[in-house]
């Protein structure tokens, strides 16, 4: 544990603000699904976010790249607000890479077709670059072998993997991690996990909104509890799990650290 | 107990024949046909076994007489020659297929009334066709240059093979330049907002606008380009204008065929992505189009154009008849096509365009790279499906005196040289067993497309 912690302080964390959240407001319809949420994300930072189902995470993380439109307040990525500006949009979309739970690779194009898409359509890359660039990611997250082969051919957690090499093609300057896990076999988890280990331990600035309370405790340098669309308790992880100061957090830790 | 054992075999026993009951024609024939009549081994399946002796029996029995009536009609008592010319008499006593007759109105299936001289022009027309369909097919190299060629190219050729020259002029190169400058200009201006609203930064509207200024550019430069393409085509050759009223056969079929699948196949799409738009403007404009066009019969929209449309023109101001009809099945197909492709759209699923979207792809490039190529792939079968419909609606053009293949058949029976009772029979079967050829190879190559492009089970 200690161990860890000391690699983990080993990681830098700049000044300069990556997502700044201020005041932010989501209905759906008349269903108020995020309060008031403010939250700021330097550059380099890890942050977990976790809490019950319903709780608003993933919301929270689709709003930063404009996934969800949030009705109040202002959300800056990189210097860029999101209004209804389309272009600003785009902008921020091609900065910040996201992950899904269900992968969402196009399954009409391999696996390098998929990592070349958008860096040739949205960056224009020459072909060739956007070929070089993707096999460098693809052998990053060990599947160069792969490059040709169509994402129905692959094993969930390849699939996971692909998905994450596709977004980093982008060279995005803030990684967004939908619970990658949750749709995976147990074995899988880990060949995920640790490409995003090490993707953390190369300075990506990362959301990631997930139950892996290991991964949390091993990369974050922050952990985001939410519960009823509300920021309740953020904290370093190991204070977090360790001394949780209110009473819905302790019943949440209880809960899924318990067995 | 140390016996002799020598009557136990040592060696297992070599593998015997399977009995005749299993294997060959007459294992086939029995699981296959008379499996199913062989159990009476209650009342109830005896019955289940007579029934379905009987119906075997007349199954049968109908096969090899309807086989055996079509062989006969077709070849046994069929007239094939008419070496002394003798028209109807040739055929009247034989009471099979009378082929002399389909020998001498071939040109007409074909052509129409198109001037025999000409003729050579749609003959150019259909090869070039032939070849570049071919070349699509069967992947050959430079396809995107083909396909570009047969979308933008071809249509100009063929217009100018057909129909000949399209504007008036005297061989002076000034008059033809001066028709020209005007699409040309126009053209160019569109072609400059393209370059400005793709390239430059009028947001997210000038983005929306740039293909289709991109598409009004090329169309307009076609115009342009039409006199000069024309002016260079008749100074080489001398193509002399042939009317449209004179096209007949198959070749008013294809054409018409053609143009409606190429149109209606974009225009669908885009009919399909306009009634899932979130805009109300776009969205109700494309489902009332969408329903006002379902809901009439084709045959009106075709009359309405034919014969309603010169009154509410003005005297004088017309436009041509085949390019009316023409007009009407593209919209009649977009509005079907349309549906078909909202089928496919609404199968992908939305983190589709959640993955597209979160790389920072606009809406036109989702739509182009990742939702309409798999939607499109999705609902191949039901695509075929209209274009077959197309191809057999063209045949209600007879309705504005259009004659088509079948409506061209139609008239040629009416000639009294020809006149036998089973002129009309041969006639039918001909035009059905062209039809059938045309739709069967569609069908066909729907089937190897959907095996081409399935990705799921590789």
């Amino acid at each position: 544990m200690s161990e860890q912690a000391t690699a983990r302080k080993e990681l830098a964390v700049s000044d300069e603000v990556a997502i700044e959240i201020q005041g932010m407001n989501k209905w759906y319809g008349t269903f108020h699904v995020l309060r008031d949420i403010n939250l700021t994300v330097y550059q380099g930072e890890r942050i977990v976010i976790c809490g019950p189902s319903g709780s608003g995470k993933s919301t929270l993380i689709r709003c930063i790249n404009a996934l969800e439109e949030h009705q109040q307040g202002s959300i800056e990525v990189d210097g860029t607000k999101l209004t209804n500006d389309l272009k600003n949009i785009d902008k921020v979309r091609s900065e910040v890479g996201m992950c899904f739970q269900h992968f969402n690779l196009f399954p009409h194009l391999t696996i390098l077709e998929n990592c070349t898409l958008a860096p040739i359509w949205v960056r224009k890359t020459p072909k060739k670059e956007a070929i070089e660039t993707a096999m460098h990611y693809l052998e990053k997250v060990k599947i160069p072998d792969q490059a040709n082969k169509y994402p129905g051919q692959l094993s969930g957690g390849q699939q996971q993997r692909v998905a994450i090499a596709r977004s980093l093609c982008m060279k995005p300057r803030v990684m967004l991690f939908d619970e990658p896990t949750s749709a995976l076999d147990p074995e899988m988890i880990k060949e995920v996990l640790d490409t995003m280990i090490e993707l953390a331990e190369e300075g990506m600035t990362m959301l990631c909104v997930t139950h892996e309370m290991g991964f949390a405790r091993q990369v974050a340098n922050r952990v985001i509890f939410m519960d009823q669309g509300q920021i309740v308790e953020q904290n370093e992880p190991e204070a977090f799990f360790n001394n949780p100061q209110s009473d819905r957090t302790k019943l949440f830790l209880s809960q899924i650290l318990g067995h | 107990m140390n016996q002799d054992i020598s009557y136990v075999r040592t060696e297992d026993a070599p593998l015997l024949e399977p009995p005749s009951s299993q294997i060959g024609p007459r294992a086939w024939l029995w699981e296959n046909i008379f499996a199913s009549m062989a159990d009476y081994a209650t009342p109830s399946k005896a019955i289940v076994s007579i029934m379905m002796t009987i119906i075997t029996v007349f199954t049968a029995y109908a096969l090899v007489w309807m086989t055996w009536t079509l062989l006969d009609f077709a070849i046994f008592s069929a007239t094939f020659f008419d070496p002394e010319g003798l028209k109807r008499e040739a055929c009247l006593d034989a009471g099979g297929a009378c082929w002399p007759f389909i020998k001498a109105k071939w040109y007409q299936f074909m052509y129409g009334f198109y001037p025999p001289e000409e003729v050579w022009r749609v003959n150019v027309c259909m090869a070039l066709l032939a070849v570049g369909i071919a070349w699509l097919i069967f992947p050959l190299p430079h396809r995107g240059k083909v396909a570009a060629f047969m979308l933008f190219g071809y249509p100009v050729i063929a217009f100018v093979l057909l129909n000949g020259m399209p504007i008036e002029h005297d061989g002076d190169i000034g008059h033809v330049v001066s028709g020209v400058w005007f699409p040309l200009i126009l053209a160019g201006i569109a072609f400059a907002g393209y370059w400005v609203t793709s390239h430059g930064s009028i947001g997210d509207v000038g983005e929306a606008m740039a293909p289709a200024l991109l598409m009004a550019a090329i169309v307009l430069g076609i115009f342009a380009g039409l006199p000069l393409v024309t002016m260079t085509l008749d100074l080489a050759l001398g193509t002399e204008v042939v009317e449209t009223n004179k096209w007949g056969g198959l070749t008013i079929t294809l054409v018409v065929a053609i143009f409606g699948i190429v149109i209606s196949l974009p225009v669908g799409m885009l009919l399909a992505l306009g009634r899932q738009s979130n805009a109300p403007i776009i969205r109700y404009s494309s489902i009332i189009f969408i329903e006002v066009v379902r809901g009439i019969p084709l045959i009106s929209v075709l009359f309405f154009a034919s014969a309603m449309l010169p009154y509410f023109l003005e005297p004088g101001v017309d436009f041509n008849k085949l390019l009316r009809a023409m007009i009407g099945v593209v919209l009649f197909a977009s509005a079907y096509m349309a549906e078909v492709i909202r089928g496919g759209l609404q199968a992908i699923p939305k983190g589709q365009y959640e993955g597209g979207m979160s790389l920072g792809l606009s809406f036109w490039q989702q739509m182009r790279l990742i939702i309409m190529p798999q939607a499109l792939t999705t609902v191949i079968p039901g695509i075929v499906n209209t274009f077959i419909g197309l191809f057999k609606d063209t045949t209600l053009v007879l309705i504005i005196s259009i004659f088509d293949l079948l409506g061209i058949l139609s008239a040629t029976l009416k000639d009294p040289e020809w006149s036998t009772p089973t002129t009309a029979y041969t006639g039918y079967l001909v035009i059905a067993l062209i039809y059938w050829i045309f739709c069967f190879g569609m069908s066909r190559y729907s089937v190897y497309m959907e095996n081409k492009l399935d990705r799921s089970h590789r």
